[in-house]
């Protein structure tokens, strides 16, 4: 696969846009996990939000409210260098790198779904109550199909932030797109100068996000269509 | 009062309901008979929905003490199911579930909770929607339809729960005039065969017809309380005297 590229790019272009696209792989699986992640205790906390009982819904709130206040990067800070300094332990960037968004995408999702489930008519609610429909029916068959389509542009829009956001984790050791860029713009190679490498990453970073940009786009004018 | 009723279906005593420190309710009391039919008007923000709502515990009264079907609101979940297993309830704004065929509005709650299975809730929803005339839309969704049409199909959503008492409120208020007599008509052929009904409505014509009482409200209290006869003829109240001037001069 190297190979590939040095045959097509030359040196050290070819090496060194391999080694970007392989970091990009690191970007992508930091991703994806924070987004699955982030996604399952979104829904957790969100379901905290909505629920009858009053001490559930201030868990979450504030929940939501720390690490939605907290900038991404101060979050990797505190776990990729705070807390392990703090009990003298080592925890390996991707550890920390996962942590920390998961908690920040967790809490954003949570926020972006309460809103869409909110944005379902309050009469959606008191006629299933009127009716007698159980809690966890009323969620799936009647709030949650509707909730979807309020949510969903929003939530792709925020994978696109994800993507981004990984960005910062360089900044605790994590070997991705970012590092491996930095490093080559640092290295004293003919011809991977910054002006060279920075444009480079942008344009793999646009490739990744873009696709999604679209689609989150496109989700949105139907929705628009569709309620109008 | 019907003939032969002796069973009470709703009572109120002495019911307040606060809204933080608005009283929406004062000191509400309230007897219905099984099959009696009751008309609540009264002017906007007088307590009408309110009252309705408390009926089937979508609101909760903070004093006194109301009973449905021999079952006391009591504010805990089991006695709110219970009553509300007894009760259907009809909106102004339909509240249809727009993602849902019109027959699947009908099966959802009894399915769900229990009622019936899925052929016996399917039945039973054709009779419903042949009786509110139109079985014809089973397989279309709400928003296909008129809202003359959709406030039928939420008769019959609620009508498939078998409730042994029905609550509108303003059911006609959301529609266009040529639409507001097929609802009228549904209501009045529901009344006919004998179910308890309280409506809020201002539609005074079809109070007269099929009210045995109507009820003025005003500032949460219940004003009046007479048979339609006596009422339209002479309100004892100023203020329900002033309120169907101002109705009838539309
Ligand atoms: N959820 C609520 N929170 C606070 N105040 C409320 C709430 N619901 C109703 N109220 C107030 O209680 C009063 C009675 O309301 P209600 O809806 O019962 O009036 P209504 O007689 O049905 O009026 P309308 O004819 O406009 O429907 C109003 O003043 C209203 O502002
Ligand atoms: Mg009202």
């Amino acid at each position: 696969m190297g190979e590939f590229f040095i045959e097509i790019f030359g040196k050290p272009h070819g090496i060194i846009l391999f080694q970007l696209v392989a970091a990009c792989r690191f970007t992508i699986y930091l991703s994806l996990i924070a987004f699955l992640g982030g996604g399952a205790i979104a829904s957790l906390i969100t379901l905290m939000r909505i629920a009858p009982s009053r001490h559930l819904q201030r868990i979450a709130t504030a929940y939501i409210w720390i690490f939605q206040s907290i900038p991404l990067l101060m979050l990797l800070f505190l776990i990729g260098l705070g807390v392990p300094g703090l009990l003298d332990i080592n925890v390996n960037p991707w550890t920390a790198a996962t942590i920390a968004l998961v908690l920040f995408t967790s809490a954003y999702l949570a926020e972006v779904w309460r809103g869409a489930i909110e944005s379902v008519a309050r009469g959606q609610w008191e006629a299933s109550f009127a009716l007698n429909i159980r809690y966890s029916s009323l969620l799936r068959k009647v709030i949650l199909p509707q909730a979807i389509k309020f949510g969903i542009a929003p939530t792709i829009g925020f994978m696109v932030q994800i993507i981004k956001g990984t960005s910062l984790a360089y900044i605790i050791g994590f070997s991705d797109l970012m590092l491996v860029g930095k490093r080559w713009a640092n290295a004293p190679v003919l011809g991977s100068e910054p002006f060279v490498i920075f444009p480079l990453m942008a344009v793999m970073y646009f490739c990744i996000c873009y696709p999604l940009a679209i689609f989150a786009r496109k989700l949105e004018a139907r929705s628009i269509a569709k309620n109008a | 009062m019907p003939k032969g009723a002796k069973n009470i279906i709703v009572k109120m005593e002495k019911v307040n309901k606060w809204f933080d420190d608005f009283q929406a309710l004062c000191d509400v009391d309230l007897t219905i008979f099984e099959g009696e039919r009751i008309v609540v008007c009264g002017p906007s923000g007088s307590g009408k929905s309110t009252l309705i709502r408390c009926l089937n515990g979508l609101e909760a009264h903070q004093s006194g003490d109301i009973s449905v079907h021999g079952t006391e609101l009591r504010g805990d979940a089991q006695s709110v199911r219970q009553v509300r297993d007894n009760v259907g309830m009809v909106f102004q704004q339909f509240n249809l579930f727009p993602h849902l065929t019109v027959l699947e509005n009908c099966t959802l709650a009894p399915i769900n909770n229990g009622k019936m299975d899925a052929q016996a809730a399917y039945d039973k929803a054709m009779t419903y929607l042949k009786r509110v005339q139109i079985p014809e839309q089973a397989d279309k969704l709400p928003g296909q339809l008129s809202g003359g049409q959709q406030q039928r199909v939420a008769i019959a959503r609620a009508l498939c729960m078998e409730p042994k008492l029905m609550l509108f409120d303003e059911p006609t208020s959301a529609l266009d005039p040529e639409m507001i007599k097929e609802v009228l008509d549904t209501m009045v052929s529901l009344a006919e065969d004998g179910m308890s009904m309280i409506c809020v409505t201002h539609e005074l014509n079809f109070a007269k017809r099929v009210a045995h009482r109507i009820i003025f409200m005003d500032k949460g209290r219940i004003v009046e309380d007479q048979p339609p006869a006596d009422f339209f003829k002479k309100p004892k109240s100023p203020r329900a005297k002033l309120f169907l001037e101002q109705i009838l001069s539309h």
